[in-house]
């Protein structure tokens, strides 16, 4: 088997772990998101990718199409890209008051302030 | 035909509250929406575990699709437990909830915070119903999103860092699954969890589906709490609203450790995954580390709520001890411990709000004296306390004779012994409570504060008689537990 | 935004055409591409290039923040009152085709009122995020 024949798993797979590297790496809590946002999107990929069908069409049934595209992983996708936009608007919005309350979005700046606190 | 609907209107029901909440705007009504919603809910779901018991599994389509096209909701044994422990739970919760939010939320914030708990109900009694894997995914995150609100809503400003971690790793975990699910809808073709069972029992073992069970077990393990993956645990139930902390310290785990069943026991357990992999060996190390770690670092919190919160996660560790034993008794300790824990860990965190009500949230020290003062709270706290150790009597002492039981089946002599000595450290941070609620004179906060209302010490004090009644009689609870078990292990090969 | 004289005609003129635009990809949803996902997010477009061009104030005289909440949950409820309606009707939850006399009525109708709950939640929540974000001020210590 040639390995660019996986090249969509490959490419989906990088993202994944480029994304939780980014959010396990960085500080900022804005970055923290951005990585989780692209480790959420990889996973739209391994759906998607192995159900387009190389010269499949959309699944409506008109004459002389044959072959089809599963759209059932679309539609979860669909989904999916919707919880995943309510979480990156929820987790900003958490930042957002992590701000007004800390005044820094830095994770140790935030660390720091606590052990003080206490 | 509401009888012919109940499945359907299990989960509709909450959902429909919720933007009612949102609508109606005025903290009040949203709480008496709130509330006569969760109590319907709680009886339809006592309606459907009759039912189950009597004529076996339900299987209720939506739109008129027949399965396994179309979204099946498929109650079992094993997901009517958990719709009664979710859902009694959640009603017995609101009529406690409406001094204790009044008290810690900002009053234009009340029907929000009531439309979120609808919405996190609602989530979790969709995860247990339904019988879709992806519907699963759609349902936990709905309930994770209202998690994340109902945590951020604390007084403390560090709930809102307990509750973005929560967010990160919750969502980490979320993804996992539903990593795990693609892999498996690449191998099956199928989304629903019964026909999944029974394609891949057939199917020669390919890599993929070991890659799904991994995915799946690290995500919900990641949900559960599972040590080393406990670590956004503590700080949220710490700094959440004492009503948050109760319902989710009883619910949200547990629906959790429910998929973990699902998942390793129906639909993994006729492939030939399970065993080419020792899932159950890891899980077992894992829980015991968490058992005896967790415990340890209970006994030097100094902030009760936080002590509680770790000792959550040590009772997590019980649950996932006896789903790991994978025998008849081990299996039943497991599940019954997902009942004994909420109703303990549920009134605990119940009559550390009453606490909180009056003085805010307590230290060690400023419980001092607090039999004295609030002796109803005091009493039940060690009531719950006890119920954690696992004294003879209460709730705690049913979940760990079965774990005891299937250890020794085992011939595991030593894991045995493991959970007694466990048991001395739960009894090492409890005693600590005991002795400074009881031997100390009352510290200077409480010395003005009298004894909690009542509309919110009955509810506590329901789940604090809960926790001494299926301690002395366990059959309605030890007993649906064991055939859930039964029905479970029936399932695998 | 009082000079640009040119940016505030074109946005008064443009408006009403992405409303428009949204309701033809709202309605045609069942034909072709479209439905209320997508419908939403166009109807919320528009008011947020009035906001953007002409201040977030004055939107909110336009579309009131309570006006937005109540779009969130009345979509919402939309969505389920379809799925009850057919459970009344003698169906399952979300059964369409026995909300009208004939099976393909019934769907017609069932996917068309659902995809218009859909609209108005996600166009209601759009907005909500977009009033939340663009509406706090900014704290002091951030300007520095």
């Amino acid at each position: 088997m040639n390995a660019l024949d996986l090249i969509n798993y490959w490419i989906a797979m990088m993202l994944l772990v480029t994304g939780l590297y980014i959010v396990i790496a960085r500080g900022n809590l804005v970055k923290k998101l951005v990585g989780l946002s692209i480790f959420q999107t990889s996973v739209y990929l391994i759906y998607i990718s192995p159900s387009k069908i190389i010269g499949g069409t959309a699944p409506i049934i008109a004459p002389g199409v044959e072959l089809y595209s599963n759209p059932l992983p679309h539609v979860l996708i669909l989904t999916a890209i919707v919880v995943g936009v309510a979480t990156i608007a929820l987790g900003l919005a958490l930042v957002v008051r992590i701000h007004e309350a800390y005044g820094t979005i830095e994770e140790d700046e935030i660390h720091a302030q606590d052990q003080d606190g206490e | 035909m509401i009888e012919s609907n109940l499945p359907a209107l299990q989960v509709v029901l909450p959902l429909v509250a919720a933007p009612l909440c949102v609508l109606l705007r005025r903290g009040s009504l949203a709480w008496l929406v709130t509330w006569s919603a969760t109590w319907a809910t709680a009886a339809i779901s006592i309606a459907i575990l009759l039912r189950v018991l009597d004529a076996g599994t339900i299987s209720y389509t939506f739109g008129g699709w027949e399965p396994p096209w179309g979204i099946e909701y498929r109650v079992d044994i094993v997901n009517a437990f958990v719709l009664v422990l979710v859902s009694v739970i959640g009603a017995i919760i609101v009529p406690y909830a409406r001094r204790s939010v009044g008290a810690e939320i900002r009053s234009e914030q009340h029907y929000l915070f009531w439309a979120a708990y609808l919405l996190c109900l609602t989530g979790l009694l969709g995860v247990a119903i339904t019988g879709d894997a992806f519907n699963v995914f759609v349902f936990l995150e709905i309930s994770s999103l209202a998690t994340y609100i109902l945590i951020a809503c604390g007084q403390d400003r560090r709930a809102l860092v307990a509750s973005y971690q929560y967010l990160i790793m919750g969502t980490i975990g979320a993804t996992f699954i539903v990593i795990g699910i693609g892999l498996l809808y690449l191998m099956t073709g199928t989304l629903n969890l019964a026909d999944m069972a029974q394609r891949l029992s057939t199917m020669p073992l390919h890599r993929p589906q070991l890659a799904a069970l991994a995915f799946l077990t690290v995500g919900i393990s990641l949900k559960l709490a599972l040590f080393p993956l406990h670590l956004w645990l503590p700080n949220a139930y710490a700094y959440a609203p004492s009503v948050s902390t109760a319902f989710l310290s009883a619910t949200a785990t547990k629906v959790a450790v429910y998929l973990l069943l699902r998942f390793s026991y129906s639909v993994f357990g006729q492939s030939h995954v399970i065993e080419n992999i020792s899932v159950e060996a890891v899980i077992l190390a894992l829980s015991v580390a968490a058992i005896f770690t967790a415990s340890l670092v209970a006994i030097f919190q100094d902030d009760v709520k936080r002590m509680f919160a770790y000792s959550s996660v040590a009772q997590i560790g019980y649950i996932t001890l006896g789903i790991s034993l994978a025998n008849q008794n081990g299996l039943t300790g497991g599940i019954v411990h997902m009942f004994n824990h909420a109703v303990a860990k549920g009134a605990i965190f119940m009559l550390l709000g009453c606490v909180a009500l009056q003085i805010g949230q307590p230290l060690m020290a400023q419980m001092a004296g607090l039999a004295k003062r609030m002796p109803m709270t005091a009493a039940g706290l060690v009531v719950g306390g006890l119920s954690l150790i696992g004294v003879p009597g209460t709730v705690g002492f049913i979940s760990k004779w079965y774990l005891v039981v299937a250890a020794i089946e085992k011939g595991w002599w030593w894991l045995a012994a493991l959970v007694l000595i466990s048991s001395m450290l739960a009894a090492i941070y409890v005693w600590r409570l005991i002795e400074v609620c009881y031997f100390r004179e009352p510290s200077p906060e409480l010395e003005a504060a009298g004894e909690a209302p009542l509309s919110m010490l009955i509810p506590a004090w329901v789940l604090v008689i809960g926790c001494i009644y299926f301690g002395l009689d366990a059959t309605m609870t030890a007993g649906t537990a064991a055939s859930a078990a039964q029905s479970l292990l029936e399932a695998t090969r | 935004m009082r000079g640009y004289l040119v940016l505030r005609v074109i946005a008064k003129l443009l408006i009403p055409f992405i409303l428009v635009f949204g309701l033809y990809v709202q309605f045609h949803g069942d034909f072709g591409p479209g439905g209320g996902f997508q419908a939403g997010v166009i109807v919320a477009a528009a008011i947020i290039f009035h906001a953007l061009i002409y201040g977030l104030p004055r939107t909110r005289l336009v579309v009131p923040e309570w006006v937005v909440e109540t779009l969130v949950a009345a979509g919402l409820l939309l969505y389920i009152a379809v799925g009850i309606a057919s459970m009344l009707m003698g169906g399952g939850f979300l059964d369409y085709s026995v909300l009208m006399h004939d099976p393909v009525h019934g769907q017609h109708r069932g996917i068309l009122l659902v995809e218009l709950g859909v609209g108005i939640s996600v166009a209601g929540v759009m907005l909500m995020i977009f009033y939340m974000f663009a509406g706090r001020s900014r704290t002091p210590d951030s300007e520095k």
